[in-house]
């Protein structure tokens, strides 16, 4: 065990942990906007809304992310021409925007899976209440259905936020130094190959818990209605 | 069209090797899986500690790092402790570090599974004077495998996508071998779109067994 290589490492690291986060926060951040709409068109009746919705989802969720990355990073290669003519070369050839592109349309098919599964578990009263209150369309969708789907989605969302943070440790195998980055780098220099990777799994496992640590607060904040009040309210019974 | 200036038959051949990891790291992970839930439910308190942080600790570390520690780190931690020249050969540390930690994923499937099976009937079995050996054989097992099935599906889905990553360690699976395909012929996106094709394809096709094995499994069950 070569603890003086952890220990000068650990800067090294520390900045990888700036760029996994960097990356995470982007995804997590851009894939909800997108998520947010597919899931309202995958609960259309119309084909033309829900399918390719469908389709995106079903492509996204059904292939592995290392093959998206590649497909991305390495395949846009082969349309450089094309892409240099419309001016989007630029963007391809950075590993950051390949990174973040294929994270964030990986999250948005999970994500907005997991909010039409909320949108579905609706319970049909809270709709019907609402249509008899006069709401429809935007206004039903705004005011009801979708934080009611958020509330009920959150805790499948907390695991999905989860997964991508651990997902973006496969950016560096397109030379993204993220974490894992850093640990290979300094790995394959310095043979402490365990030393290395265990400290990287180290700083995974507290950047993991930290996440569920603050999505934990955020449900708990969010059930507050549903909380029996008797549980935590002895002084009401003393008076 | 699958043809790739002649590198088609490569991904063809990187295809047996993905179904071949998937399947034995599966069978890793479920029998891990089966180990592990009878340690979370166990009455022993190192049992449960035990099984405890084998979960947290796979779930917090992602499946790449795991992968490069296992493959690159074990042996120089081997070479350091017991001064011994040991090298992994990919395809082991590929199917061992998944099944490892889908094990995890399916300890969590087979726990709930167990605890899906209603209280009545182990006590039952006990009233008929079943010991514990029989009771799992004859009352729990049977029932379990019928809860478990949709989470051993899930499961199963995620980790014929993850065993794309043993292709890090050079293991000529799919995904190495599209790489190859991809550097020889030029055409990295030919090749990596038929890649993602072929693992949509398997997708696909465990889903319809999935689908079958359920309606299998649950043949006896009344339906309103």
């Amino acid at each position: 065990m070569d603890v003086a290589i952890i220990q000068d490492s650990i800067p090294r690291l520390l900045h990888g942990t700036v760029i996994t986060v960097e990356l995470t926060a982007a995804s997590v951040a851009i894939g909800l906007c997108l998520a947010v709409p597919l899931a309202l068109m995958r609960t259309y009746r119309n084909p033309l809304l829900w399918m390719p919705v469908y389709g995106f989802n079903f492509y996204f969720r059904g292939t592995p992310l290392l093959v998206q990355i590649f497909l991305v990073y390495y395949g846009s290669g082969q349309f450089q021409e094309f892409l240099t003519q419309i001016g989007l070369w630029t963007f391809f050839r950075e590993a950051w925007f390949c990174a973040v592109l294929t994270l964030t349309l990986n999250t948005a098919a999970y994500t907005s899976e997991i909010l039409r599964g909320g949108i579905e578990a609706i319970p049909f009263g809270e709709i019907e209440a609402a249509r008899a209150c006069g709401m429809s369309g935007s206004l039903l969708r705004r005011r009801i259905i979708l934080p009611k789907a958020f509330r009920l989605a959150w805790p499948a969302y907390t695991n999905e936020v989860v997964f991508l943070l651990q997902a973006t440790s496969l950016v560096s195998i397109i030379t993204i130094m993220d974490i894992t980055g850093v640990a290979r780098m300094v790995a394959s220099r310095s043979f402490a190959f365990y030393e290395l990777y265990i400290t990287a799994a180290l700083f995974y496992l507290i950047l993991v818990y930290g996440i569920l640590f603050v999505f934990r607060k955020v449900e708990y904040r969010l059930s507050g209605h549903l909380r029996s009040p008797s549980l935590n309210t002895s002084e009401y019974i003393n008076l | 069209m699958f043809d790739i200036k002649g590198y088609g038959w490569l991904l063809l051949e990187g295809v047996q090797l993905t179904v071949l990891v998937g399947v034995f790291s599966m069978v890793i992970a479920i029998l891990l899986g089966l180990v592990g839930a009878l340690g979370k439910l166990s009455g022993s308190r190192i049992a449960r500690a035990a099984a405890g942080a084998y979960t947290t600790i796979i779930r917090g570390v992602p499946e790449l790092v795991m992968i490069l520690l296992v493959y690159y780190g074990v042996p120089t931690l081997i070479q350091d402790i017991f001064d011994a020249n040991i090298d992994f050969n990919p395809f082991a540390a590929g199917i061992a570090t998944i099944g490892f930690i889908y094990g995890a994923f399916s300890t969590e499937v087979f726990r709930g599974s167990y605890l899906a099976v209603s209280r009545g009937q182990i006590e039952a079995a006990k009233a008929a004077g079943m010991n514990r050996i029989l009771l799992f054989r004859r009352i729990l097992l049977p029932q379990m495998w019928r809860f478990a099935l949709p989470g051993l599906g899930n499961v199963w889905m995620v980790l014929i996508k993850a065993t794309a990553l043993v292709s890090v360690i050079q293991l000529p699976e799919l995904m190495r071998n599209a790489d190859i395909a991809s550097r020889s012929t030029r055409l990295p996106f030919t090749c990596y779109f038929t890649a993602s094709l072929i693992y949509l394809l398997l997708t696909v096709v465990s889903m319809s067994i999935q689908q079958r094995a359920e309606a299998w499994a649950n043949r006896g069950v009344r339906r309103a």
